[in-house]
């Protein structure tokens, strides 16, 4: 693996940040959301700032803008120095001249960051009209200019869009391209690859790092995901409760790590080597999905409509105790093949075999009785659990659907808790008052409940982080093992598929481009766009959990015949 | 509904759970001033039967149009009758057409409503008969709907219910049409869980919240319109004092006997005053979004 090498000893110093401390707005008592910062950022060097959610990268990030929410967060103390310029003490109409100048900022979803009724181009001229004396042609020209910087496709055409006539990497680009129109000193970038799939992801980063060494822009990146630290970072801070634990150059950082909670934190980042293959059982499947077909819309009322296919000819089967991967990017159809399989939405076609009942065609009332076979755990723990009912009730809803009597189901719930690692006097709470991991876990103590012969998680720990994530696949591991269940395990990270899936399904526009175990797809695939996925994973050559390159790096060597 | 035991919870608790209220929700001064002022007016109009001199309806040819004394309070009608027993039992009708019409169309427009969210099959049926309902303007639908059933009061209630159901149904439509998106939603039908189980306990909760400030508007809207009914001579029958047709009797003697319009028009739009910024409140509360921006 490559990293960043480059001395900035000798740079000039853009961004300076020292004992910077942010609290809540008039309660200069109250426990500090960020407890004394130091931070130095060079001329064009890349600084990533990583850490889990609420540990206060973003705070940071908002902080160094001077746009920390009014009312709820204000600075208490320390200093943050722009090339010479105090921010904090900044007025507002001095940070509204900064922002565009010196300091510029991409966010994490390019759709809300721009106005949806402007043309993009026009967007970006007026970044230029409000700080500068330019004509309006020299506008047009220096926008048209940054645009083509940025990669993007038929400028012109693509000045006068629409932010909703363009992909999501166009998107970002455009931000990012307005964002650097005025040649600022420091770039922040808060998770601006996050909700982008992970070719695009690689596209984006590659741009912000040619852009970066065309202009010398210092960037600030702030994320979550180790694997893209160690693709852009020249030096690493790790934050952690509102405090940087450790601050380093990449290959120090991720070769020898000095804190406790760095190490945890990399020990929890799965690598991209596939787990060793499990037995094969000589069992029939449990779940035998059969050429399944889903066309959205499709038959009109008055005319008929072409519809959207999701999902064309998809066949795959599961044996009990068995965990098949489904990967792919947005708008793959991974997630319509999973919503099939559960009758969330009625397949046009295809057949769904689970546990010897074909399912695909039963009536809602037929199929009742077998709903108890497979359950689904959800992506966001937020939502998949009712905020009005406590976990008891939500834990006891399925087995008394079945017939379960009520005391019966409320002492099986009690064992449950204890199952997923929660204490059982949690039952009576509401999910509220719960963090995101335990809310996954009550999620799947409730699918388990019902004694399920195949688990579906879709994206079930995609909205977790990384060590919480590392918490919940081994529960699912566990879970597996003792009941022997068969699951069907959705994700758009390649990463997580390696490190839980025997066999792995890999999807594309809605049919499947390639199938088979874990270990012969990720690391000798044979479809190209297996092959573009695995290179785009950022860090794939590194073994983050034991601080060393990987000795076989997957794919690369593929069969490019 | 709980049967679970929930002992570590009040019972404010769970209601402003159901309602996720934040936990400090507080009345402002407003409000509370709101509060006691409407409970003083429903109090004196629920238990006016109680202390009222008069007979509302008894007439008197020999104590016509006094003015306000000892005797008469606020004097008298051209029939003789006492203007503040007149007003204080009128307040009662009208307190019970308002409550009445909001307790109605908040029932109905609920069913239907989540009827036409869930099931997509009625959905388009039913929605068409709402829209072409709200077509009809309110007041003309609430005339001819009295003129079909007599001024009774019922008849007078549903009259003003049923301009009201379309809003309550497509304010519970949405709800539902989002909350069924939810994936705890989708975890209940994967547990099995029938459509009305569904239906009641997961999303019907949803609608709670919007339904209590749906329904203090139409309350007060429903006063309001009993009065303008009444005025107009499609209301309650004149046997039975209301705001309303106190103040459309009142009408023809305003130079002479102003107090016949002004004393039930000042209960009236205090009342409605009140019960709209108790709806404000309520909405401020249960939706954050409305909710104007703090300093």
């Amino acid at each position: 693996m490559q990293f960043k090498t480059r001395d900035f000893s000798t740079a000039s110093r853009v961004l300076k940040i020292r004992k910077l401390e942010v609290g809540l707005a008039g309660r200069p008592r109250a426990e500090k959301v960020l407890k004394g910062i130091d931070l130095d950022i060079r001329a064009g060097e890349t600084h990533c700032l990583v850490g889990e959610s609420g540990s206060g990268k973003s705070v940071t990030s908002l902080a160094t803008m001077g746009l920390l929410p009014k009312d709820a967060l204000e600075v208490q103390g320390g200093l943050i120095d722009l090339e010479g310029f105090e921010i904090t003490s900044a007025t507002h109409a001095q940070m509204r001249e900064l922002r565009a100048q010196r300091i510029a900022m991409i966010f994490q979803e390019p759709m809300t960051a721009l106005n949806p009724v402007l043309r993009v181009g026009e967007q970006i001229e007026e970044v230029l009209n409000m700080h500068t004396d330019l004509s309006q042609a020299e506008a047009k020209k220096r926008t048209l200019d940054i645009m083509d910087q940025v990669h993007l496709p038929d400028v012109q055409r693509i000045y006068s869009a629409f932010p909703h006539q363009l992909s999501g990497g166009q998107r970002q680009r455009i931000m990012i391209a307005m964002a650097l129109v005025l040649d600022p000193d420091l770039l922040i970038a808060d998770e601006p690859t996050t909700a982008l799939d992970v070719t695009t992801q690689l596209q984006i980063l590659r741009l912000i790092e040619e852009m970066q060494e065309r202009h010398g822009t210092a960037v600030l990146f702030i994320t979550h995901d180790m694997g893209v630290v160690a693709e852009i970072a020249d030096t690493v801070s790790v934050m952690q409760k509102g405090e940087i634990v450790e601050s380093a150059p990449i290959r120090e950082l991720l070769t020898n790590p000095q804190q406790d909670y760095t190490r945890k934190l990399l020990t929890a980042v799965p690598n991209l080597k596939p787990r060793p293959a499990r037995v094969v059982a000589e069992k029939a499947a449990v779940l035998d999905v059969t050429g399944l077909d889903m066309t959205y819309g499709g038959s009109g009322w008055l005319r008929r409509s072409e519809g959207v296919h999701a999902a064309r000819d998809v066949t795959f089967d599961i044996a009990p105790g068995r965990t098949l991967g489904i990967v792919g990017e947005s708008g793959s159809g991974k997630s319509t093949v999973a919503r099939c399989i559960m009758r969330l939405i009625d397949p046009t076609g295809g057949e769904v075999t689970v546990a010897g009942t074909e399912i695909s065609r039963l009536s809602r009332r037929q199929l009742q009785p077998h709903r108890k076979h497979f359950q689904i755990v959800f992506q966001d723990p937020y939502r998949s659990l009712n905020p009005r009912w406590t976990v008891a009730r939500s834990l006891c809803e399925g087995p008394i659907n079945f017939g379960t009597p009520k005391a019966e189901a409320m002492k099986h719930a009690a064992e449950l808790m204890e199952l997923v690692h929660l204490p059982t006097d949690a039952l009576d709470r509401y999910p509220h008052q719960f963090s995101g991991g335990q809310r996954q876990r009550i999620a799947i103590a409730r699918a388990v409940a019902m004694k399920p012969d195949l688990l579906v998680a879709d994206e079930a720990v995609s909205a977790l982080d990384v060590s919480v994530q590392a918490q919940v696949l081994d529960l699912l591991d566990d879970v597996q093992e003792r009941f022997g269940i068969a699951m069907l395990f959705i994700t758009h990270d390649l990463r997580v598929a390696a490190q839980i899936c025997d066999d792995v399904v890999v999807m594309q526009k809605g049919a499947v481009v390639e199938q088979g175990p874990a270990g012969a797809v990720l690391s000798n695939p044979r479809h190209d766009y297996t092959r573009s996925l695995i290179e785009a994973a950022p860090g794939r050559h590194w073994d983050f959990a034991n601080f060393r390159a990987l000795d076989r790096a997957p794919a690369a060597q593929g069969a490019t015949s | 509904m709980t049967e679970i035991p929930n002992s570590r919870h009040s019972a404010f608790q769970v209601l402003t759970g159901w309602l996720s209220l934040p936990a400090s929700a507080r009345l402002g001064v407003g409000p509370a001033i709101a509060a006691l002022v409407l409970v003083i007016i429903v109090l004196a109009s629920v238990f006016a039967p109680l202390y009222v001199p008069y007979d509302p309806l008894a007439m008197n040819a020999m104590s016509r149009l006094r003015p306000p004394s000892d005797e008469f309070l606020l004097g008298t009608d051209p029939y003789g009758r006492d203007i503040f027993s007149r007003v204080m039992i009128g307040g009662r009708v009208s307190l019970l057409i308002g409550v009445g019409a909001a307790v109605v169309s908040v029932a109905v427009g609920l069913i239907i409503g989540l009827v036409a969210g869930f099931f997509r099959a009625a959905d388009g049926i039913i929605m068409r008969i709402m829209d072409s309902l709200m077509a009809i303007p309110a007041i003309l639908l609430a005339i001819a709907l009295v003129a079909l059933n007599g001024p009774s009061l019922g008849s007078v209630i549903i009259a003003i219910t049923v301009p009201e159901v379309p809003r309550v149904v497509r304010l519970v439509r949405s709800v539902v049409l989002s909350a069924r998106e939810e994936p705890y939603v989708e975890a209940a039908i994967a547990l099995g869980s029938s459509m009305p189980k569904i239906l009641i306990q997961h999303l019907m909760p949803n609608t709670f919240a919007p339904l209590i400030v749906q329904g203090t508007y139409i309350c007060a809207s429903a006063i309001l319109i009993e009065a303008i009914l009444s005025f107009l001579g499609a209301g309650v029958s004149t046997e039975i004092p209301t705001w309303g047709n106190i103040m459309a009797e009142g009408r023809s003697y305003f130079q002479i006997k102003p107090g016949l319009i002004f004393w039930p028009g000042l209960l009236l739009s205090l009342c409605i005053l009140c019960i709209n910024l108790l709806g404000d409140t309520a909405r401020d509360l249960l939706d954050p979004r409305m909710k104007k921006r703090e300093g």
